[in-house]
């Protein structure tokens, strides 16, 4: 069964397409172009999907129904809004400064492209496996926050300049967070590697392997996280009560949708990463000493733990937003720099002291 | 397929660092000074040195790319644009570039690449940079890795004491 180990059904596809093209740089290309499309699909519809669940959450939360009206359960209404926004007009400011203006989403969304390409959704299941994997997803992913500068800035607009400078102010600190707190489990794994990551977690997850040191990395990472994203309560970027929309106020149509998929989609990475790092990515539930168990947790498919562990941690991380009231910026940034950074940089320290002592399950 | 993405990114490269200094508004050039520079961590891919293209990445675009880009928000306008250059300085400006360029390929011309293709034959990963950075032994760099850092803690203390507001 494919479901099980992807390298199988990749690799029939190398061989095939060998056949008929040959080893060189066409089957590259071929190649290169399928990875491509598959993201691209693969993009769209979790958008979709993501922003379904959020109003469903949202609603739940709120004790409402949410969209009903669109198919069954309001499933096709995610659709409906996106044909919607396809067909609008994309608005032509005067006083913008037309190429930033035009050129800012497509960083945002680059930045979220090339950052999902690490993840690990099964065994074979991944395009970019490098040695400094989870190095290079903080490489990339701190990219994004400049198409949110530009965006902010080329608009000529009061209110998206200071959204862009909170968004700004917030990306870069927490950044900080979230690379010290995926450092303890480093320290914990001995490699940067996602797939090695995954491996390491076979018999028992990071999260337990590592207990109190890495629990308290867990839940620092959510915050970070989450505030990178800049969703709810950190999500003064775009305050709607005071600043309109913060920087995409002025975007209009699919460059607002671009936007707008950006952030369900970082925070889909964000959740992954939490996933693969600390819950054990595809790896099944596994608890050392129980054999039955553990067989009968290996049926279920490897794509499916990894989709059920991500969608988890994105229902809390929605949770949080129809929770929380949302920060003023100087909580927030006394949150990160007072609070969160010296928690995280003791945390390591206690981290390297289990590690060496071999206190770790 | 290498030399073809060779080429293209060589080609990113150039045009936009010839954009980045002709541009005559200030954060169009930051922003053609950013894609030189991811460009830049594209070749370092290309070249399969995974650490320094996510290094160029992570200090160049995602940090200094962002300072630079932080103060020009603080400071300038939409609307603001350069003078032109008046032509004097242009044409001096030209030939000095040109002069550059030619001692540099000149030097490029004649230094003996294949004498280095034999020496260099383990790509680098990440745990031996890490042996690297704090070995004192033989190729150690501990000394000049622990003066950076001191130099860099010295930098945030005296950041910290410029943004401090003085208690009166």
């Amino acid at each position: 069964m494919f479901l099980y180990d992807f390298t199988q059904l990749t690799s029939s596809i190398h061989s095939s397409l060998v056949e008929s093209f040959g080893e060189g740089a066409l089957t590259t290309t071929i190649e290169l172009a399928i990875a491509g499309v598959a993201y691209l699909i693969f993009f769209a519809v979790l958008g979709l999907f993501l922003v379904y669940l959020e109003r469903k959450v949202c609603a739940f939360i709120q004790n409402r129904l949410g969209p009903m009206r669109v198919g069954p359960w309001g499933l096709l209404q995610t659709i409906a809004d996106f044909i919607k926004l396809l067909m609008k007009e994309l608005i032509y400011i005067k006083s913008a400064d037309q190429f930033l203006f035009n050129v800012a989403p497509f960083i945002v969304i680059t930045a979220s492209f090339l950052a999902i390409g690490a993840i690990p959704f099964d065994k074979g299941l991944q395009v970019l496996d490098f040695d400094i994997g989870v190095f290079y997803v903080a490489a990339v992913s701190s990219l994004g926050v400049l198409g949110v500068l530009l965006a902010g800035w080329a608009s000529n607009n009061k209110y998206s300049l200071i959204g862009a400078m909170r968004s700004g102010a917030q990306i870069v600190s927490y950044e900080l967070s979230v690379g010290l707190s995926l450092m303890t489990i480093i320290v914990l794994a001995g490699t940067m590697q996602f797939s090695e990551l995954v491996a390491g977690q076979a018999d028992l997850w990071f999260i337990f392997k590592g207990h109190i040191p890495a629990m308290i990395a867990f839940v620092i990472f959510l915050i970070a996280g989450t505030a990178e994203t800049n969703r709810g309560p950190f999500d003064l970027a775009e305050a709607e009560s005071e600043l309109t929309a913060g920087f995409h106020t002025e975007y209009s149509g699919i460059k607002f949708a671009l936007f707008f998929l950006a952030e369900y989609i970082n925070m889909f990475i964000v959740a992954s990463i939490a996933t693969t790092v600390f819950l054990g990515g595809w790896m099944p539930l596994h608890i050392p000493g129980l054999d039955g168990f553990n067989h009968v947790m290996d049926f279920i498919p490897p794509v499916l733990w990894f989709f059920m562990k991500a969608f988890t941690v994105v229902f809390i991380m929605m949770w949080f937003k129809w929770t929380f009231p949302r920060l003023r910026i100087d909580q927030l940034l006394t949150l990160e720099w007072k609070y969160l950074l010296p928690l995280n940089l003791i945390n390591i320290v206690i981290m390297t002291i289990v590690v060496l002592l071999g206190w770790h399950l | 397929m290498n030399v073809i993405f060779f080429y293209i990114i060589a080609a990113a490269i150039l045009g936009f660092s010839i954009l980045s200094v002709t541009s005559r508004k200030i954060l169009r050039a930051a922003t053609f000074l950013l894609f030189v520079l991811i460009s830049t961590a594209a070749l370092y891919f290309l070249l399969q040195v995974h650490f320094l293209a996510a290094v160029q990445l992570m200090v160049y675009a995602g940090g200094i790319a962002v300072l630079i880009i932080f103060s020009i928000l603080l400071t300038s306008n939409v609307d603001f644009t350069f003078e032109k250059i008046d032509w004097k300085k242009q044409v001096f400006s030209g030939l000095l570039a040109l002069g550059g360029a030619a001692i540099t390929i000149l030097t490029l011309l004649q230094f003996n690449f294949n004498s280095l293709v034999t020496k260099q034959t383990v790509t680098p990963d990440i745990r031996s940079f890490g042996r690297a950075f704090l070995s004192y032994g033989d190729g150690g760099f501990v000394l000049p890795f622990e003066v950076i850092t001191v130099l860099l803690l010295a930098a945030m203390v005296a950041a910290i004491m410029v943004a401090k507001k003085s208690k009166q």
